[in-house]
């Protein structure tokens, strides 16, 4: 459970989460919404207190995350695709950080294995394509064994064989009663994997809903998604005036 | 994928992540990349490399009345901390000033996010293995030294006084000046940026104090660390208008500790 309660993040006079409050359920997915620019890394940043809000609390299971006892083992969390040394192995890179919550060399073996990198797991992660990148990402959010999961375009950079290996799991871990959130900037992506939706548009929360609920707005999923978000995107080709004549 | 590999009832409720733990995690960080090795490989080179030139073409023959009365055996065969230093800067710098640079700090702050605990675990890691590295090779490059001279010049051993502490403090120095540089690190987060600042305290503020005159080169060059170094810490034969050993080790201590106290600082009040 991810309780967020009016949060507020400025970048100098840019306002880039603007009082937002929402809630992540446990035993679902719950898909994090919303154009490019719209605040939705800034704001897993803040919920995993890398980023300190301006204003608003985030709690997670009603601890803030800098108290936790145990962090890998009670969130885990993919923010970006390459968040290690190249020069370190994927085995030396997760045993590392297993290491600062106590975790066993076993489990490091057995997120290897999850995540099929057992054969990658002495070279080098620099030499990673985007991918494998990604999947060693999802090893070390796993490493914990957590209760809640967050994850930041998860999808990124894999394959169709990859993005159906994420999909389930994901689905695996929300039904053993976990906390799942992902983001990602397209709504079919997310529809595939999540139930709940949180939309966010400049910051501003635009809708907590269902990906059920929205799709029976418009004539499809998209169209709803793009009637949300309408006047809240950060780069809009329309808002361009274009003059007839070239 | 089989979900029953998902938990493994690694679960655990009693206790709290704490320094063993974090220090654990920076051991095995430092001792897996490759840097650390080569680092180590060079500052090896540069210290027992230098001793031999050093001492090895002292020709006592051909030296002045005044240059025989200023020799230092234990002293000169030191120049080698001029590289050593440097490359215990990097290896400073680089333990957290690489993790911000391949975005590494995040996945470490998610794991660790008490972040004074973090840089305390860092310096106490980078301290001991420099300082054990440091102590191994100033032992090594002073024996060599003493080999290479030739007789009649004057040996040292480590019997005659002061020539014990110059030693130790001369493998001490290195790891405070790695400490130096993993608290300036913290603060600049550029691996360029942070090495940039270590060579400028080194290397080029004892140049800037050059044309400024004696008086002030003698008041204010004293508390340079590397004249600490070369006239205070290593000098077995006392140098003018310099700090003795021990006010020269503790300024350093002092340094290293402001470095690492402003680093944590920073590190905690800052985003990621």
């Amino acid at each position: 459970m991810i309780e967020a309660r009016g949060l507020v993040k400025r970048y100098g006079p840019t306002i880039a989460v603007d009082n937002l409050s929402f809630d992540v359920q446990p035993g679902t997915v719950t898909g994090f919404l919303g154009p490019n620019g719209a605040g939705k890394s800034t704001t897993m940043r803040m919920i995993l207190g890398l980023d300190r809000p301006d204003a608003g609390t985030v709690r997670i299971g009603g601890k803030d995350f800098r108290d936790m006892r145990w962090p890998l083992r009670e969130v885990g969390a993919l923010l970006e695709a390459k968040a290690f040394h190249p020069g370190r192995s994927a085995r030396s890179h997760l045993t590392a950080l297993a290491a600062s919550n106590a975790i066993g060399r076993q489990r490091v073996d057995d997120v290897l294995e999850i995540t099929g990198m057992e054969k990658a797991a002495s070279r080098r992660a620099g030499k990673f394509s985007l991918g494998m990148s990604q999947r060693l990402g999802i090893a070390a959010a796993l490493l914990g064994d957590p209760q809640v999961l967050l994850l930041d375009e998860p999808v990124n950079g894999l394959d169709p064989e990859g993005i159906r290996w994420i999909r389930n799991l994901l689905k695996a871990l929300a039904a053993q009663g976990r906390t799942v959130l992902i983001s990602s900037h397209l709504i079919s992506e997310v529809a595939q994997t999540a139930d709940q939706l949180i939309v966010i548009g400049q910051g501003r929360l635009l809708a907590q809903t269902t990906v059920a609920e929205l799709s029976s707005r418009g004539q499809s999923l998209e169209e709803a998604f793009f009637g949300l978000t309408e006047g809240s995107t950060e780069y809009s080709a329309s808002s361009i005036a274009y003059h007839g004549s070239l | 994928m089989s979900t029953a590999t998902l938990t493994r009832g690694t679960t655990r409720t009693a206790g709290r992540y704490g320094f063993r733990n974090v220090a654990e995690m920076e051991w095995l960080k430092l001792r897996s990349v490759r840097s650390t090795a080569w680092i180590m490989l060079i500052f090896a080179a540069g210290m027992i490399g230098v001793a031999i030139l050093g001492l090895g073409h002292v020709d006592w023959s051909s030296m002045t009345k005044a240059d025989r009365a200023g020799f230092d055996p234990t002293n000169d065969g030191f120049a080698g901390l001029a590289i050593g230093q440097l490359a215990f800067g990097v290896l400073g710098a680089l333990v957290i000033t690489s993790e911000f640079g391949s975005g590494m700090i995040r996945a470490t702050f998610a794991a660790v996010p008490r972040r004074g605990l973090l840089l305390a675990a860092k310096a106490a890691v980078l301290g001991a293995v420099t300082l054990a590295a440091g102590e191994v090779l100033a032992f090594a490059s002073w024996a060599i030294g003493e080999a290479v001279l030739r007789s009649p010049a004057p040996h040292a051993a480590l019997s005659q006084p002061g020539v014990l502490r110059a030693v130790l403090m001369a493998g001490a120095y290195p790891a405070l000046i790695a400490l130096i540089a993993l608290g300036l690190g913290a603060v600049i987060r550029h691996t360029a940026g942070a090495i940039s600042a270590v060579v400028g305290i080194l290397f080029v503020l004892p140049l800037i104090l050059l044309p400024l005159g004696t008086s002030i080169q003698n008041s204010v060059g004293k508390f340079l660390p590397m004249i600490i170094s070369e006239n205070s810490l290593t000098a077995v034969k006392p140098v003018a208008d310099s700090l003795s050993p021990g006010a020269g080790f503790g300024v350093l201590c002092a340094y290293a500790a402001a470095a690492l106290v402003i680093g944590g600082v920073v590190l905690s009040r800052r985003d990621a």
